[in-house]
């Protein structure tokens, strides 16, 4: 490993000098936004069905985090994707990630990990938005050999992990934060991760041991949906409450209206700007008495991993879909008509999407 | 030709070669056309339940992608959603099972034995609970990628002590695979088939516990099938008797125990020895399991595993891995060629032609649009 000598204590996340946000993009997430959508059902009913409501819910979250808070440089990966070179392995030296349309690794620009890699569909079309694909890369998109997967995997446009079997990037990604703080590398490390998530306990093992390690370089942005395959959340398992659970696991949190780009992108921002914890930041609970000495000092705010919590409606901008709650997690067309209303939806786009 | 056995009826005598024609003829003679059926396990767990008052169905956010919710709206008290969070589920099972119920865990195979594998080794597996793990999309039959493929599944359960592995081959397996599942005093993971599943053997025939199924004799070479490999293997049987090889076609659905005896007195008579085909790795499932007990007996007899061959896969459509990764009838064939020593001159078309002949093209559209559109 050609880690830097490491310095106990070192904060790198805290030292680095105020940043410029990203550069400055004609692209606004309200555009993006809606060209997400609209791309992502065209594609649905292009394959006959799939994960639209994620379209819906998270099309904001993820333009801001590309728009106005991830420093990335310029894809590195082609504008067509790659086919699939097969899996990795000693033998195989054609294996590759998808995380070149992230842009390249340098010490002081972010990383991007996609959890919840169902909505697969919802980054690729953010990726074209954004010109980091090509416009035809969704010609590949769930066919045979192809890598733009409708579940994406770590080869698949602007995925680095394989993460699937949810809730386990968080975990990778706190291990990738940890390796770019003992580097000393400035850049941070942002994920993605759905609601549904916050059920398996590996990533309350994961908060355990961001929070404990001090992880700081590390922001989570989660698209509270409410929404799983079975339904609502709240009948099939609740989280919540999810944000005092999560300040209780020692993170900072923020909740805001998942569709409001400037909520979403204000806590990361206050970050970057080393105001620290910024508003909404919630220290934890100190006594008046001062802790007892084989404890250790109250990690400093930016030593905590950030996260936002979005709230979102799943289906935001399609109000179609509404007719299908609860169950909005897979959009399976029940009869003809129902495609036709979706084929309509789409031939007259411009209208909807101005609403 | 010297190899082979003596000619049975399929056989063209003069050339040993029969044209396609007579491949379809030597097809039909074996077969009916086979019925699809929708959704099998949806209808047969509300059925199964009826008569199992402690049977209860524990589901982790994949109630319907494992038709469990049929079940759910008609015994909603006697259903415990978990939420996605297997290995949790999995400890709430156990304890439901130390107290006299029966869980049915629904979720995919992927789900049960890799998440929660410790859970299942110590809360269930050792105590020798009678929690019934109903496993779905077992290997590449999802298009959902590596992370829902389980392609060791098998290897990991065999592996563990107390538990019994049964593998649901067609509608008629689906359907009476829970009731062998109950006889049983401990542990039962169940690769279960779900959506629109082809009924290959009569429904008046369920499936045994430890008891393969003979689906033909012959004395050249021992196929040896599980799972939806079968209906693979089928089509391969007829190509091969068309071109005069005397095949012997066995059908497993116990995969653990593995004591079948039938099984290695086929192998022994096969001239050429036996290929297995699986739709798991090569390593640790239907394959090891034979070549252990060849090992084991002094069975001198070759034996060709088809299978993933120690990797992973990706996520592509079921026929498109079946061939990629060579658990169809064409990979049979050559695995055949192999052990006979001489090439068959079956080619794609011919075999399609065979495999059309079990699915009419209709159905093919069918399943090609359920593929699609089916929850992951
Ligand atoms: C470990 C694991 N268990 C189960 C699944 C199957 N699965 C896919 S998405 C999902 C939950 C969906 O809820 P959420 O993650 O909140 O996504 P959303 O409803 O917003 O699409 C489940 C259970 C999985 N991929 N991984």
């Amino acid at each position: 490993m050609n880690a830097q000598p490491l310095q106990t204590g070192q904060q790198a996340t805290s030292a680095q000098p105020p940043s410029p946000s990203p550069s400055p993009s004609p692209l606004t997430v309200e555009a993006v936004a809606a060209g997400i959508r609209r791309r992502v059902l065209e594609h649905t009913l292009r394959n006959n069905g799939g994960y639209l409501s994620q379209a819906c819910s998270s099309a904001e979250i993820l333009a801001t985090l590309y728009l106005r808070v991830m420093r990335l440089g310029p894809s590195i990966a082609p504008l067509i994707p790659r086919a699939f070179a097969g899996v990795p392995s000693r033998d195989n030296p054609n294996a590759f990630t998808g995380a070149g349309y992230n842009g390249p690794r340098a010490s002081e620009l972010d990383r991007f990990i996609f959890s919840p890699v169902h909505y697969a569909l919802v980054l690729y079309a953010l990726l074209i938005e954004l010109g980091r694909l090509g416009p035809d890369a969704l010609e590949a998109f769930n066919t045979d050999g192809s890598t733009v997967e409708l579940i994406g995997a770590e080869h698949s446009p602007g995925h680095e992990l394989t993460a699937g079997s949810l809730g386990q990037a968080l975990s990778q990604a706190g291990g990738i934060a940890l390796a770019r703080r003992l580097r000393g590398e400035t850049g941070r490390v942002w994920v993605f991760m759905s609601d549904g998530e916050f059920q398996e306990g590996q990533t309350w093992e994961a908060f355990a041991a961001l929070a404990h390690h001090r992880i700081g370089n590390l922001g989570v942005y989660i698209d509270a949906n409410a929404q799983q395959c079975d339904g609502p959340m709240t009948d099939v398992m609740t989280i919540e409450p999810l944000a005092d659970r999560l300040r209780a696991f020692g993170a900072e949190v923020h909740e805001v209206d998942g569709h409001d780009s400037e909520a979403l992108a204000a806590p990361a921002l206050a970050r970057l700007s080393g105001s620290g914890a910024g508003t909404g930041a919630t220290p934890r609970a100190v006594t008046a008495t001062a802790p007892t000495p084989q404890h250790q000092a109250e990690p400093a705010p930016t030593d905590r991993p950030l996260v936002v919590i979005a709230r979102t409606d799943p289906c935001r901008g399609i109000e179609l879909l509404r007719e299908r709650a609860p169950k909005l997690h897979y959009l399976r067309f029940k009869t003809p008509a129902e495609q036709d209303a979706y084929e309509d939806l789409l031939e007259h786009w411009q209208d909807s999407s101005s609403q | 030709m010297k190899a082979r056995s003596q000619p049975t009826e399929e056989r063209q005598v003069e050339s040993g070669r029969a044209p396609r024609q007579s491949m379809l003829q030597a097809f039909r003679q074996d077969h009916h056309m086979i019925e699809l059926v929708t959704r099998p396990h949806r209808s047969n767990l509300i059925r199964f339940a009826a008569e199992h008052p402690d049977l209860l169905v524990l589901g982790a956010d994949l109630t319907a992608s494992c038709e469990a919710d049929g079940f759910r709206d008609q015994y909603p008290e006697r259903f415990f959603s978990f939420g996605m969070a297997e290995q949790n589920m999995l400890g709430f099972a156990a304890g439901l099972a130390r107290e006299g119920f029966f869980p049915y865990i629904h979720t995919f195979s992927v789900f049960i034995t890799r998440r929660p594998f410790d859970q299942l080794a110590m809360s269930i597996a050792y105590p020798n609970l009678p929690v019934r793990m109903i496993g779905f999309l077992p290997g590449i039959t999802t298009p959902g990628g590596v992370t829902h493929q389980a392609i060791d599944d098998i290897a990991l359960l065999r592996a563990v002590p107390n538990m019994t592995i049964l593998e649901a081959g067609d509608a008629t397996e689906v359907e009476s695979v829970l009731a062998v599942a109950q006889t049983i005093d401990g542990p039962v993971y169940v690769r279960q088939l779900r959506g629109e599943v082809p009924r290959l053997f009569p429904a008046d025939q369920p499936l045994r516990l430890g008891q393969a199924r003979h689906l033909g004799q012959g004395t050249d070479l021992a196929i040896i099938s599980a799972g939806i490999c079968t209906e693979e293997a089928i089509n391969a049987v007829a190509a091969l008797r068309s071109r005069g090889v005397s095949v012997s076609h066995l059908h497993v659905s116990t995969l653990k125990p593995f004591d079948d005896p039938q099984l290695l007195e086929q192998i022994a008579k096969a001239r050429h020895g036996a290929i297995s085909i699986e739709n798991h790795s090569i390593i640790g499932g239907l394959g090891s399991a034979i070549a252990e007990q060849l090992a084991e007996q002094g069975i001198g007899k070759r034996l060709i595993r088809l299978g993933l061959r120690d990797t992973y896969a990706h996520g592509a459509s079921k026929p498109y891995l079946m061939r990629e990764y060579g658990l169809d009838a064409a990979a049979l064939i050559r695995a055949a060629e192999t052990l006979i020593g001489e090439s068959l001159q079956i080619d794609d078309i011919a075999l399609a032609k065979i495999a059309a002949n079990i699915r009419t093209e209709a159905q093919g559209e069918t399943l090609a649009k359920a593929d699609k559109t089916e929850d992951l």
